[in-house]
């Protein structure tokens, strides 16, 4: 009796069992695995809606929803993607990774780490509550403005702007928490003899990404609020008729939005080159020269904002100024996907499901890549601007460059995290179905948006019927696709073949000298590095 | 290898299922103003140096995914760090070109341009103004012959065509009452505005898309080479009615412009010869459906029983059946007359956009139709004078 309770004691230091454990703890692979858990539920919830705008979209007419309906669900589909999938599986693998890798007990702050999660889910309920409650023939839904808020169209809506402004502050107060704990983790817990040039990619890429969130989150907190102050106390910001000017906005918004998508991005830049040098069993290639042009783009992706919004009107200069400065970035990203490819090149590879998610990451995230650059274009921006090009170009960056990686990532790390092997046949499986049908899916909106179809419209001229239920029936293949990844996890979780510490012969760094899975306090005598 | 054949296999199905619409657009559609055919050109140079970037780099990666796998025996190859001149030279040799692309390739024609694209002004021949409001385009001529003719365009397909009741037409979604008419070959600079919330007016043909912000003018140009009728869409997302504010512009002869603005000015003459006479009340009831139908419907419904919350009833509605004169003759403040002309909120206010006529005839039709039966008659001369 009294031996069960000091291995009790020895494993869990008297935490709480049940539901108050994951509440209340502040151990950096609970929070980690809450993050990914969270992050995994609401892709799907965020998936299904966008299947529901799918399905609409299948032919021409109106089937299924009427047209304000279609606005909410676009709107809240990119801000869950982005906010509440996105970000928290980033933030999820920063937990459970970055102290790991750095030979560190835990992060540096673990009682905000705990805060900082815990926002999450009552942010998801602001935003989803009003949409949900809609559905029952309450209220008047969500925002439907898209997840860019744009003025005046904002200050219209009904109470589920409101609902989404406070949502946006609950999800930018988590953001920068979590941001503060990893640069604080990273300046101060790294293990002896690993200095900042030693520090694995991820960790890089998480340091830059981190930087970002803090210094722009309180813009994008400070834009909502003028918007809210806008709609509900008098002010008038974004109103012409007071004063105000609605671009006002738009530049606040994109100041926070660029780098917004480079945050989503680096993190994934920083785990890749590591999968890549895993299985092309070789160290990976130019590790000064990434880390350099990470922090090159982290810089530029500041002062590039106003390339969204190129057909609202600015003067010659500061168009030039803006198309130049965005061209600047295809440099260093060159300069990444170089060092990418001469990693695998002459190495010795095998195509386990990370790698294959890794390599397709590089082709499909470079079509995001190239087809951005000609966005960058003023006067063909005016013809792809706000049409669907631009929405098949940022889900190659946001779904292939973003997700997809996360997904590299789950399968790479999954071993270590549970134990076990995932089955890796379904894995294969799932990497063939998602790249295939996700081709499928965007494509042809590339060609959507240059014959001329507007993003954001519920219904659409007869000259777009055939993409667009092309589009349709491979998203469906697509969305249905991701239920084998879920099967995978959850059977990865469950059992299967034990996993060995170094999980993959050329696995490299810290995390892959502890058992599989990690003791619940790992490194707690600090390893030293050479 | 398996994986490839997979990939080529769904591009093969992808292309050949698409191939059997020969006529279908791969590209932008046929330009007709300098602006787009220039956007055509950049686009086309670029696809094909991306084309060629992204295939060099993929066939590279591709030999590499053959060649250097484990499964063949294959031994990885350390990497050196490029250190003698030579090797930093071809290391370096990729980015000067990439610079070149941007900034030499790209970069130079992007400038001029952009210089175009922005000169608005220069050997402009007319000025014609665009109102966008939900969810319909206001025309404003501003000067030359055209001068004062102004008229709302609005969408013309049907709700039963929308919601798969009725047959839809070639040009579903992107037909309108009055489209916009220009003459070719003319220089037209627009001033851009709207009354509500954004918007941005977009005719693909003419590669000119320009935001329209309420409190403020944007400008830009269209200069239209061959004679046709063209369209396009908003957008910029502007509510509910979004995908339904359809541009249509007809471009014609000079002469054929000349005969339609003799047409037009005639017209508007005949309304406003219309305010100053007595209009019975049949005569008011039957425009004013029209007028309702084309202009209120949308959010008040055909039926007057709006979409509370967001959109009122007309249907005994306290302001659709009070008093809207005071005893001194003049409108009462939040009477039928104010709400109308003025509006308030997201109300629109209408006293720009419909003529007296238009106003008189609607608010009677909705002060004695939709379930209302008030029995008044709002004359014409009766909006004009409120007008002042
Ligand atoms: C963009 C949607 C929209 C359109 C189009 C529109 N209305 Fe309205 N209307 C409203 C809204 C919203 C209100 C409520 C305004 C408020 O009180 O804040 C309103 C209020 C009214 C009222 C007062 C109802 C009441 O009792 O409060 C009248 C009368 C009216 N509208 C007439 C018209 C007429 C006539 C037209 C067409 C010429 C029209 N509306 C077109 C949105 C619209
Ligand atoms: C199953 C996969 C997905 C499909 C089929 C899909 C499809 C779509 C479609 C059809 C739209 C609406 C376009 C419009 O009408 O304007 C859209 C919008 C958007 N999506 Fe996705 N999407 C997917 C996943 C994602 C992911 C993973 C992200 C980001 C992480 C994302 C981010 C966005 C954004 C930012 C918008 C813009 C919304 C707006 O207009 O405000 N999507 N998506
Ligand atoms: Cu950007
Ligand atoms: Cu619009």
């Amino acid at each position: 009796m009294s031996t069960v309770t000091v291995a009790h004691h020895e494993e869990h230091h008297d935490h709480p069992t049940g539901i108050m454990r994951w509440l209340t703890t502040t151990n950096h692979k609970d929070i980690g695995t809450m993050y990914l858990t969270f992050s995994l539920i609401m892709f799907l919830v965020g998936g299904s809606m966008i299947l529901g705008i799918r399905a609409e979209l299948f032919k021409p007419g109106l089937q299924l929803m009427n047209p304000d309906f279609f606005n909410q669900l676009i709107g809240i589909h990119a801000l869950i993607m982005i906010f509440a999938a996105l970000m928290p599986a980033a933030t999820g693998f920063a937990n459970w990774m970055i102290p790991l890798q750095i030979g560190a007990p835990d992060m540096a702050l673990p009682r905000l780490n705990n805060w900082g999660f815990w926002l999450l889910p009552p942010a998801a309920i602001l935003l989803t509550l009003p949409f949900t409650l809609a559905l029952f023939g309450i209220g008047d839904g969500a925002l439907a403005t898209g997840w860019t808020f744009y003025p005046p169209l904002s200050l219209q809506g009904g109470i589920g702007v409101d609902f989404a402004i406070f949502s946006v502050h609950l999800l930018g107060i988590s953001s920068v928490m979590g941001s503060i704990n990893i640069i604080v983790t990273l300046f101060n817990m790294r293990a002896p003899g690993m200095t900042l040039m030693k520090m694995p990619m991820f960790a890089w890429g998480w340091l830059i990404t981190a930087f970002l969130l803090v210094a722009t989150i309180p813009v994008l907190a400070g834009a909502v609020t003028m918007l809210l102050t806008d709609r509900h106390f008098g002010t008038h910001f974004f109103d012409a008729a007071g004063g105000g000017d609605p671009i006002l906005f738009q530049h606040l918004f994109w100041f926070f939005g660029h780098p917004e998508v480079y945050i989503l991005l680096l993190p994934v830049w920083g785990f890749i080159p590591q999968i890549l040098q895993t299985f092309s069993r070789k160290p990976m290639y130019g590790y000064k020269a990434q880390v350099y042009s990470l922090w090159a783009i982290g810089a530029l992706s500041v002062v590039v904002w106003a390339h969204h919004f190129f057909t609202a009107g600015m003067p010659v200069p500061a168009l030039l100024y803006f198309m130049y400065s965005t061209m600047a970035i295809s440099l260093p990203l060159a300069v990444l996907f170089f060092c990418w490819i001469k990693t695998m090149w002459r190495g010795s590879m095998s195509f386990e499901t990370p790698m294959l998610f890794a390599v397709g990451w590089i082709i499909l995230f470079g079509i995001g890549g190239l087809t951005g650059l000609v966005l960058a274009d003023v006067a063909a921006d005016a013809q792809y601007h706000n049409s669907y090009f631009v929405v098949a170009h940022f889900h190659y960056t946001l779904f292939a460059g973003g997700i997809m990686g996360i997904m590299a990532g789950v399968y790479y790390w999954l071993p270590k995290m549970t134990g076990h092997m995932y089955s890796e046949k379904l894995g294969k499986l799932h990497f063939w179905l998602t790249a295939i049908s996700f081709n499928l899916t965007f494509i042809p909106q590339f060609f959507l948006g240059l014959a001329g179809m507007p993003r954001r419209i519920p219904d659409y001229a007869l000259q777009f019927a055939e993409f667009n239920m092309i589009s349709s029936i491979a998203a469906f293949v697509l969305g249905l696709s991701q239920l084998l990844f879920v099967y995978n996890i959850v059977s990865c979780i469950k059992g299967g073949k034990k996993a060995t510490d170094k999980v993959w012969e050329g696995a490299e760094g810290l995390e892959w000298t502890l058992s599989s899975p990690p003791p619940y306090h790992s490194f707690t005598d600090q390893p030293v590095v050479k | 290898m398996q994986v490839l054949k997979k990939v080529g296999f769904g591009l093969g199905i992808l292309l050949a299922s698409l191939g059997a619409y020969a006529d279908y657009s791969w590209n932008f559609p046929e330009p007709v103003t300098p602006m787009a055919l220039d956007t055509l050109h950049v686009h086309n140079k670029f696809m094909l140096i991306s084309m060629a970037i992204f295939l060099s780099v993929l066939a590279i990666m591709i030999y590499s995914i053959f060649a250097h796998r484990k499964s063949k025996g294959y031994k990885a190859v350390a990497d050196k760090a490029p250190s003698t001149a030579v090797e930093i030279f071809w290391t370096l040799i990729p980015f000067a070109i990439l610079l070149l692309i941007d900034f030499v390739i790209m970069g130079i024609p992007a400038y001029h341009s952009v210089v175009m694209m922005e000169d608005t002004r220069d050997k402009a021949s007319m000025v014609i103004k665009i109102t966008g409001s939900q969810w319909r385009w206001q025309y404003e001529y501003l000067d030359g012959d055209a001068q004062g003719i102004k008229f709302v365009s609005n969408l013309t397909t049907t709700n039963d065509q929308m919601n798969n009741a009725a047959d839809k037409g070639e040009n579903y979604l992107l037909e309108v009452d009055n489209p916009l008419v220009l003459p070719v070959g003319e220089k037209v600079r627009i001033l851009m505005t709207a009354s509500d919330v954004l918007h941005n007016w977009w005719v693909p043909q003419f590669g000119s898309s320009r935001l329209a912000v309420p409190g403020f003018i944007r400008e830009t140009w269209v200069q239209v080479e061959k004679p046709g009728t063209y369209r396009g869409q908003c957008k910029e997302l502007c509510g509910k009615g979004h995908g339904y504010m359809p541009v249509v512009v007809n471009a014609v002869s000079m002469e054929e412009y000349k005969t339609w603005v003799a047409a037009k000015k005639e017209e508007q003459a005949k309304a406003i010869a219309g305010a100053d006479k007595e209009w019975t009340k049949e005569d008011l009831m039957a425009e004013g459906k029209k007028v309702y139908e084309k202009n209120c419907a949308v959010c008040h419904q055909v039926t007057g029983a709006g979409l509370p919350p967001a959109f009122p009833a007309i249907t005994g509605s306290k302001i659709s059946i009070s008093p809207i004169f005071g005893e001194d003759g003049k409108y009462l403040p939040d009477s039928h007359m104010d709400r109308v002309l003025n509006g308030k909120n997201v109300m629109p206010a209408w006293k720009a956009t419909l003529n007296d006529t238009e106003i008189a005839a609607v608010i009677t039709y909705e002060r004695n139709a939709l379930g209302n039966s008030v029995g008044d008659v709002v004359q014409p001369s009766q909006v004009k004078a409120a007008r002042q």
